[in-house]
């Protein structure tokens, strides 16, 4: 075997896997040093867990971590949910053909490349209290001053950041769950029909299991974006409680350069919980396929 | 629409009516937030409870024009970095893609798990850990370093898309042109280069996208030195001036969706980059 056979693949590999290991493991790894108190410019080179512990049992800052955590997880759980149900439910709406089809189609997916800054900003004008939904009720006698309307953005149960994270995870699951029901065409359907399975029954036996793979990668994504998401809770949440990334930016941005220890920390604990929540989902979902 | 033939004709059309109701406030639904944009660049004194702003103004985008705006410099930073970041994770990828899609080794699985493990770990974890390193290295403020940092999120999905096309790609045509006295570059640019394209559009597509939208990588990394677009919109966005922040917005928006739309005709849902939009 000649030189370029044999290390042709790493040869190939390497430029991505420089890319990878130096900047992504590179900076996980020494994030992570960091967060364990090892910040020699500072002159701090000792190992501790006392950056963690900080955070977790510290009088000073236990409510921030733990209300923020709460918030984050049900942040991003709900706003998963609730895009995965309403993509399926969409998908399934624009898959029947009819007049349109093709405009629809293209206007559903037209929030596809709106970065998520954009669509924080959107949720704002739509929902505040002096925001077109509420000029529109003050329209027709609803409401009679912006007062009157709830408090939907900038709100303490981040009604508004689920809010935005749907209105762009709605197309982007959809668009996913919309290409594999068009390849299936409709003979698993036909089939089933003739067999005389009703409307439900061939959505629970066939569509869904058909579905169920592009749904729940989509759904994985959706989660992991949502739970270490920055843009949207830093402009439509309230100063307490905090998601878990505004909060480690807040300490990461903070000129005493220890705070930095508590920042980074933060941000290891936010990956290592969507780390394990991603692997304890895969594995959940592919026993679920497995068992339908 | 096949089983509604043992069905009475006016249930078949009120079945049509409803469905066409159930799209239109869908499509309705996702686009009010966009209209809402429309609605405030171009208000001026908008009060309370006025649906549609009774004066109409060019303030907006006047100051966006103006002499001291940041948003031409915020625009051509943001330009920079997409076409830097896409040139560069294009070339970067193709081989790895090349390899990942014709060839079994062992390691691969390891390999692809490492490559898309970004997808799943936020972004700020890794920043943050750069940020330090980066101040000393120099990397710290500027373009080369806030690029260099896009490229974590842009290769999982540029890799992805082009390892798809190489694996329904057949290199013995590549064999046939050297066979018949092509060159290396030759051969790249008239055998393998047409064929894989449109993996190519759909790579760079997210590339741009991903590196265009990018705001906390470029905020850690760029130390308030590099404005871009997301950049001086959140910055604005923190502000009260509405009318600025949607103008700003459209302006921020408008070439994605131009862009997206060029090249609709190359992506299909199945495509695995697909997820590239779950990233923005």
């Amino acid at each position: 075997m000649g030189f370029w056979e044999r290390w042709r693949i790493p040869i190939m590999l390497a430029p991505t896997m420089a890319v990878i290991i130096l900047l992504f493991i590179g900076g996980l790894t020494y994030g992570t040093l960091v967060s364990l108190g090892w910040q020699p410019i500072i002159g701090r080179t000792e190992i501790s867990l006392q950056a963690y512990q900080n955070i977790i049992f510290s009088e000073q800052y236990a409510s921030v971590f733990w209300q923020g955590l709460l918030l984050t997880i049900w942040v991003s759980f709900a706003s998963t949910f609730l895009s995965a149900v309403l993509a399926l439910a969409t998908a399934l709406l624009l898959r029947r053909s009819f007049f349109g089809k093709r405009l629809a189609t293209f206007l559903y997916q037209l929030n596809l490349p709106v970065p998520h800054v954009v669509a924080a900003i959107g949720i704002l004008f739509l929902f505040s209290q002096s925001g077109l939904i509420s000029r529109a009720g003050a329209q027709i006698g609803i409401f009679g001053y912006p007062s009157d309307f709830p408090v939907l953005v900038r709100d303490k149960y981040g009604i508004g950041i689920i809010l935005s994270f749907v209105w762009k995870e709605v197309p982007f699951v959809g668009v996913i769950v919309l290409a594999v029901l068009q390849s299936l065409g409709v003979d698993y359907e036909d089939l089933a029909r003739s067999l005389g399975a009703n409307r439900w029954q061939r959505f629970r036996y066939v569509i869904l299991p058909l579905v169920m793979p592009g749904l729940l990668s989509g759904s994985i994504l959706v989660f992991a974006f949502t739970f270490g998401s920055f843009e949207v809770p830093a402009i439509l949440g309230v100063r307490f409680p905090r998601t878990l990334t505004v909060t480690a930016v807040r300490f990461f941005r903070n000129p005493d350069l220890n705070a930095r220890t508590e920042g980074m920390a933060i941000s290891i604990i936010i990956s290592i919980i969507v780390f394990f929540l991603v692997l304890g989902y895969m594995w959940l979902s592919r026993r679920t396929i497995r068992q339908d | 629409m096949a089983s509604i033939s043992s069905r009475a004709p006016t249930s078949k059309s009120l079945a049509r009516f409803l469905h066409y109701c159930a799209v239109a406030f869908l499509i309705f639904l996702l686009l009010t937030p966009l209209i809402a944009f429309f609605f405030n660049a171009f208000s001026f004194r908008w009060f309370y409870p006025q649906l549609f702003p009774k004066e109409i103004s060019l303030r907006a985008w006047e100051s966006i024009v103006a002499s001291n705006s940041k948003v031409p410099e915020a625009l051509l930073n943001s330009t920079i970095l997409a076409v830097g970041v896409t040139l560069s994770s294009v070339i970067i990828g193709l081989p790895a893609a090349r390899a990942l899609g014709l060839y079994s080794f062992r390691g691969k699985r390891v390999i692809e798990f490492l490559i898309i493990s970004p997808t799943i770990v936020p972004g700020i974890a890794v920043a943050m850990g750069l940020n330090i390193n980066f101040i000393r290295w120099g990397l710290s403020g500027n373009l080369l370093g806030v690029g260099l940092v896009h490229l974590v999120p842009v290769m999982p999905y540029v890799v992805l898309t082009l390892s798809g096309v190489f694996s329904n790609y057949n290199p013995e045509y590549e064999q046939q042109a050297r066979s018949l006295g092509a060159g290396m570059l030759a051969t790249f640019w008239h055998v393998t280069l047409p064929a894989i394209f449109p993996g190519i559009v759909v790579a760079s597509l997210f590339a741009y996208l991903i590196s265009w939208s990018q705001y906390i990588l470029t905020f850690l990394i760029g130390a308030g030195q590099v404005i871009t677009m997301p950049v001086l919109l959140f910055s604005t966005a923190s502000g009260s001036n509405n009318a600025l922040t949607a103008a700003m917005s459209l302006v921020f928006v408008a070439p994605s969706i131009l862009i997206l739309t060029l090249t609709a005709r190359y992506l299909s849902g199945k495509s695995s980059a697909i997820g590239g939009f779950g990233q923005l």
